[in-house]
């Protein structure tokens, strides 16, 4: 969007319009003392070519996934986006289109919401997807609101290793409620106790939450912490990573009541942290409960297929205070990468995405288990990331393998940890994690 | 629009029917609430054993583009929910009848008195 200047006579103008003298006469009410009384401490002006190449220069600036090969996973993953999903997502009549209110001129978008809700419910195993929240911490939030919501119980109790900023988001959304209290498992070789598990959850917790697999790529028990979920007559919730049910157990087939996750890894660039896509699927019983929007089929009077808004009496707009949450959007265009990456590679293509990189992941793990200094830090089973120790400081490490022109992976020193998480797709090559192990062996 | 003359009423155009026990009553919502709200899809109701004060929620009934909350016409215990209610269009086909929403233990029958009788409802809705 161009900035566009007012000009001295348009500024006159606009003042003339509603009687008012000059700009002083129209701020005339906002006290002396708090009116800066300076120009603004600003760049100054420069011309489209110096701004052209200012930006260039910062932009330039940047190490991205194209020029680097990178290990860097918590929660963004660096896996293949065909070109297909880009060249279909940016037609002008998905890019530029508003959320889409207006059913009955909106059939395209929701025709591709009701896909993407389509494939991902067949993805997690569940009855319902609704057209998606902002991301995987939102969705998770959601669900845990959700949940109290349908038990009237006031505890959550969080059964392994959650991402930190899922925490955190999950922490904001329940710190307005009546409802303040998560409680948090101990957690043994990087996954939770199912023991200690057996002592938290009572008959007040209205949900038992897991992340599978979890912050620190580690797989949880996700059947024992389900028969303690319900044994107490909680929800069981479960943030599942998309591409990871190419191999992993669907959510649904497992008891999920709810299922969430972070959409990101289907066919949406990791774009420095977002937009992504929050996922929320539930069971057929909780449907008039679900948070969002839901596109659903029906047939019009002449008896022809078409798309719309449906059971939208749970929303802001009809239900006021009583609505079932305050989303009143979606993330369409993402929602709609998703759709276009699931549908082009379909069952066989997930599948093969997620074995790839498990696959990869593991070779990589044995070959740095064998690197003198460096060590796994869990031994649980994983999926597509693991934790190494390592002999010089995680940032160190990072900071040196840069030189290689590698992301060597997620400092965990940013939430008070040790080691370093590594993150391994199916780009990566064979060529690439030799040569990567063989850089780590030769650390300053 | 049928308003039934052995019913007693409230603002919110619920009905209430005392039973022959002279303790228990069926509520429901009236033939001209159904009217106004349209096509009925879903009641939820607060379960059966839940204490009610005079003019509590105790559950919604939702139509296609609405949603409104239903109010306790008195106080009282609820005993029964109808099981019909999984088909919500009773409610639009038989307000008065099948398409009852619950039966309550009243706290007090004597408090039926204080509500409209079927001429002030008349009145009410304006027929």
């Amino acid at each position: 969007m161009p900035f566009i200047v007012n000009t001295a006579t348009e500024r006159e103008e606009m003042l003339r319009a509603i009687g008012v003298g000059s700009f002083e006469e129209l701020i005339a009410d906002i006290p002396e003392e708090i009116r800066l009384k300076k120009a603004l401490d600003v760049f100054p002006a420069l011309d489209e070519p110096q701004v052209r190449k200012l930006l260039e220069g910062l932009a330039s600036a940047n190490r991205s996934t194209s020029d680097y090969v990178s290990f860097l996973g918590g929660g963004a993953y660096d896996h293949f986006i065909p070109v297909a999903i880009k060249t279909i997502a940016s037609r002008s009549e998905f890019y530029t289109a508003y959320t889409p209110y207006q059913a009955e001129v909106s059939q395209g978008t929701l025709q591709a919401i009701y896909e993407y809700q389509s494939l991902i419910c067949r993805l997690y195993e569940m009855d319902v997807t609704n057209a998606s929240m902002y991301d995987g911490a939102t969705a998770l939030a959601e669900a845990v609101l959700m949940a109290m919501n349908v038990t009237g119980r006031a505890q959550v109790v969080v059964a392994g290793k959650l991402h930190p900023y899922n925490s955190s988001v999950l922490k904001t959304y329940l710190e307005a409620s009546d409802h303040n209290a998560v409680i948090q498992n101990v957690l043994e070789d990087g996954i939770g106790s199912i023991s200690a598990l057996k002592g938290i959850v009572t008959g007040n917790v209205a949900a038992v939450v897991v992340q599978q697999p979890n912050f620190y790529g580690c797989l949880e028990e996700v059947e024992a912490i389900r028969d303690i979920a319900h044994a107490n007559g909680a929800l069981f919730i479960v943030s599942a990573d998309p591409l990871s049910l190419g191999v992993l157990a669907a959510p649904g087939s497992y008891g999920a009541d709810i299922a969430v996750g972070e959409g990101q890894p289907l066919g949406n660039p990791q774009n420095f942290g977002g937009p992504y896509l929050g996922i929320f699927t539930v069971k057929q019983p909780l449907v008039r409960k679900i948070p969002g929007r839901l596109v659903g089929m029906t047939k019009d009077k002449d008896g022809e297929e078409g798309f719309i808004l449906t059971l939208q009496t749970r929303e802001q707009h009809i239900r006021r205070e009583k609505a079932t949450s305050n989303i009143c959007s979606n993330q369409a265009l993402n929602a709609l990468q998703a759709a276009v990456y699931l549908s082009l590679l379909g069952r066989e293509g997930i599948r093969d995405v997620a074995a790839q990189s498990a696959q990869k992941a593991h070779y990589l793990a044995g070959k740095i288990a064998g690197i003198p200094g460096f060590s796994l830090k869990y031994t649980s089973p994983f999926f597509r990331e693991f934790v190494v120790e390592t002999p010089i400081p995680a940032s160190a490490v990072i900071e040196q393998m840069l030189e290689h022109k590698v992301f060597a992976g997620y400092d965990l020193a940013v939430h008070n940890e040790t080691g370093l998480l590594i993150a391994v797709t199916e780009k990566r090559t064979q060529a690439e994690l030799d040569s990567f192990a063989k850089n780590l062996g030769t650390l300053k | 629009m049928t308003i039934l003359e052995d019913l007693r009423y409230t603002k919110d155009h619920e009905w209430i029917k005392l039973l022959e026990d002279g303790s228990t009553a069926l509520v429901g919502i009236t033939d001209f609430a159904q009217s106004e709200l349209g096509d009925i899809v879903f009641v939820e109701l607060k379960p059966a054993g839940t204490k009610l004060k005079e003019h509590e929620v105790f559950g919604t009934v939702e139509a296609v583009k609405t949603v409104a909350d239903l109010f306790a016409p008195v106080a009282g215990e609820i005993l029964e929910l109808n099981t019909l209610l999984d088909n919500a269009e009773i409610v639009n086909q038989e307000p008065y009848a099948s398409g009852w929403l619950v039966k309550i233990k009243l706290d007090n029958p004597a408090a039926l008195d204080a509500l409209l009788d079927a001429a002030a409802y008349h009145q009410l809705i304006g027929e």
